[in-house]
């Protein structure tokens, strides 16, 4: 990754900053979409402008974020990662149980742990060349499967570890930590994909791959990278939930948040095609689906109804920015 | 074989042909194979496996995915995707459910109306607005359940005790002395054959083909690409709901969260039946067989008795993952 980075001040093409305002440029309608929402709660939702409640939705909103950085980028790939929410469990599971040993081993080994499931995602696809969609199914199956056999058969572990459940529950300069490490992961991504030599091979990678490895990209090396920082960020996300609730549940923690990451990567204007991405873009969408949550709750609705709103929106945003076929 | 040896004389090239056509073999049967050697495996093992109770249970545990499976075939062999099977099932639980007090058919083909008209929705959204099967059925995918949930205040809906023959369906079996034929069976029988049927000897199954094996040649031939598109949705919808009647007929309550999940088992069946995703290659007896290898795996756990349900999800992802990579090793070896 060092390397990348340091290519990235040579090798960062000025040309590439005019041409991208237009690729950026389907951002702006889910940001538009974002603004209303905000101001006709603010309005007529009561108590909802209001900085409590905006931590809250900063806070609900952090580990779907978590996990859907590191979505945008395998989507950027051509890709799909269906199995961050067991990676999520996984995390959680061997946190937990590895508590004992100081909260930092604890963060440490969770975090690897996740990112070698990651990579091994990544060389399946890439190496075995079998489809994303299964690879990562499989895992998804399996992955929940182990984090329960991980916590003595799928036990709620509860723990009393300050320094761990810092990343859950601490605040810092008034911020929660976990929109701290939202932020700065949202940042650190921005950088990754605008900025450096890898953010280039992934779009390249998924834009044409026999083209990418013509050009002598290593599309293996690249794909199974994307997919061990999306297992990675899966990890990051499990410790930031788990940290939150004080206890680890196998069985619970980050089921179906590979659907919300999707929505979240859709309706931000990342291409499910491959080659397109934006982080930000991804960072709306999954505000978007936040404060719809959060004003339905508010406002007494049925949760149910909001789903069908959700719906409506990742179909409305895929199909304002889908590309224009000549 | 025949043709082979007249036409081919080097021995070498015989025995790489012979591979080939193993390898292909393989490739395209390797899950009957793995359902042959699971059941013999099996059957020696277990002394009560080989009992017309436990395949019939086993049959019966499966029928209602098994439809939803074969809708899920049509839809993967146009190279698509149906995310929202598991959604339908429910809205088609409780449609049913609730309609079962004013009769059989009311029940049945209010329950069933309602999905196809939604897979209908999927295939015109995929079709015309021309957004990816995979976003349009997520979409689906979550609105279905909160249609689902929002219709019945999120709380089951039991079918009226009065409604009996409503009941009879999802439990009644047709006497056949030693070997009991239960409804749900029957119907799974009777949807495999015509599945088959359709795509092996019909228009249609024949353009469900040339879509998924390269949809621009289709277009360019004339092949009306978005009617076929919107036939395979629609055929999903319409097993995915016959399967949720079903499924509250057995369980005498359509509910809300009924088929969580089960998009991801119909995709897992048929792919490891040997349909490819890619779409253009596979069929219905593909996916029967992907669909009892495994409700067999399923049910030697059950017969083993001591693993636990968590080592029951290892094992399956790996062994979706070990099908996969022989199918994948296989195939590229052509």
């Amino acid at each position: 990754m060092a390397d990348a980075a340091g290519l990235s001040r040579t090798g960062e093409v000025k040309g590439l900053g005019r041409s991208s305002i237009a690729d950026y440029a389907p951002t702006y309608g889910a940001l538009a979409a974002l603004v209303l929402l905000l101001i006709f709660n603010s309005i007529f939702t009561t108590n909802f402008f209001d900085v409590n409640n905006f931590r809250t939705i900063l806070i609900q909103v952090a580990p779907t974020m978590l996990v859907a950085v590191g979505m945008t980028m395998v989507i950027a790939t051509g890709g799909i990662d269906l199995s961050v929410g067991s990676v999520m469990a996984i995390a959680s599971a061997v946190a937990a149980t590895s508590l004992g040993y100081g909260a930092g081993i604890a963060v440490l080994l969770a975090l690897v742990v996740a990112t070698v499931v990651g990579a091994f995602n990544g060389t399946l696809i890439s190496v075995f060349r079998i489809q994303p969609i299964i690879v990562t199914l499989a895992v998804l199956i399996s992955g929940r499967g182990i984090a329960q056999v991980l916590s003595n058969g799928g036990q709620l572990i509860s723990f009393d570890n300050p320094s761990f459940e810092y990343l859950g529950k601490g605040i810092l300069a008034g911020i929660p930590v976990q929109v701290i490490v939202m932020v700065l992961v949202v940042a650190l991504a921005v950088f990754l994909m605008r900025a450096t030599a890898f953010g280039r091979y992934v779009l390249a990678v998924g834009g044409n791959e026999a083209a990418a490895r013509l050009a002598g990209i290593k599309t293996h090396r690249t794909k199974i990278t994307v997919y061990a920082l999306s297992g990675l960020l899966a990890g990051l996300a499990g410790l930031v939930e788990t940290a939150r609730l004080g206890a680890s549940d196998a069985q619970k923690v980050g089921l179906n948040i590979e659907l919300d990451a999707i929505a979240a990567t859709v309706v931000g204007g990342t291409a499910l095609t491959g080659g397109r991405a934006t982080v930000l873009g991804t960072l709306v969408g999954a505000l978007i689906m936040q404060v719809i949550t959060t004003s339905f709750n508010m406002r007494g609705y049925s949760v149910s109804w909001g789903f069908v709103i959700k719906a409506a929106i990742i179909l409305i945003a895929v199909y304002i920015q889908r590309p224009k076929v000549a | 074989m025949s043709q082979a040896e007249t036409t081919v004389d080097a021995g070498s090239v015989r025995g790489n042909v012979m591979r080939a056509k193993l390898a292909s073999f393989i490739q395209r049967q390797g899950a009957l194979v793995a359902l042959l050697l699971v059941s013999i495996f099996a059957t020696i093992r277990y002394e009560n496996f080989l009992t017309v109770e436990n395949l019939t249970n086993v049959l019966r545990q499966n029928s209602m995915l098994g439809l939803v499976a074969l809708g899920m075939t049509f839809v993967i062999l146009t190279a698509g995707i149906d995310l929202s099977v598991g959604s339908l099932v429910a809205v088609a639980g409780v449609t049913a459910a609730s309609l079962a007090g004013y009769g059989l058919m009311v029940a049945v083909l209010g329950g069933i109306a309602i999905t196809t008209l939604l897979g209908l929705i999927n295939g015109l959204v995929i079709a015309k607005a021309r957004i990816q099967p995979f976003i349009v059925t997520l979409a689906m995918m979550i609105a279905a359940r909160g249609l689902a949930l929002a219709y019945t205040d999120e709380k089951s809906v039991s079918v009226p005790a009065s409604a009996t023959s409503f009941r009879e369906l999802g439990r009644g079996q047709i006497d056949l002395g030693a070997f009991p034929l239960y409804y749900p069976i029957l119907i799974l029988i009777i949807a495999y054959i015509l599945g088959w049927v359709v795509l092996k000897y019909t228009r249609f199954g024949r353009h469900v083909y040339s879509l998924g094996d390269n949809e621009e040649a289709a277009r360019l031939m004339g092949l009306n690409v978005g009617r076929v598109t919107l036939g395979v949705y629609t055929l999903s919808g319409a097993l995915a709901g016959l399967a949720g009647v079903l499924l509250a007929s057995r369980q005498g309550t359509g509910q809300p969260v009924a088929g969580a999940g089960w998009e991801l088992d119909a995709i897992a069946a048929v792919v490891v039946g040997g349909t490819l995703l890619t779409g253009g290659q596979g069929g219905a007896g593909s996916t029967l067989v992907g669909i009892l290898l495994l409700g067999l795996i399923f049910n030697i756990f059950n017969l083993e008795g001591s693993i636990s349900p968590w080592w029951q999800l290892v094992i399956r992802g790996v062994i979706l993952l070990a099908v996969v990579i022989v199918q994948n090793r296989l195939s590229k070896r052509k």
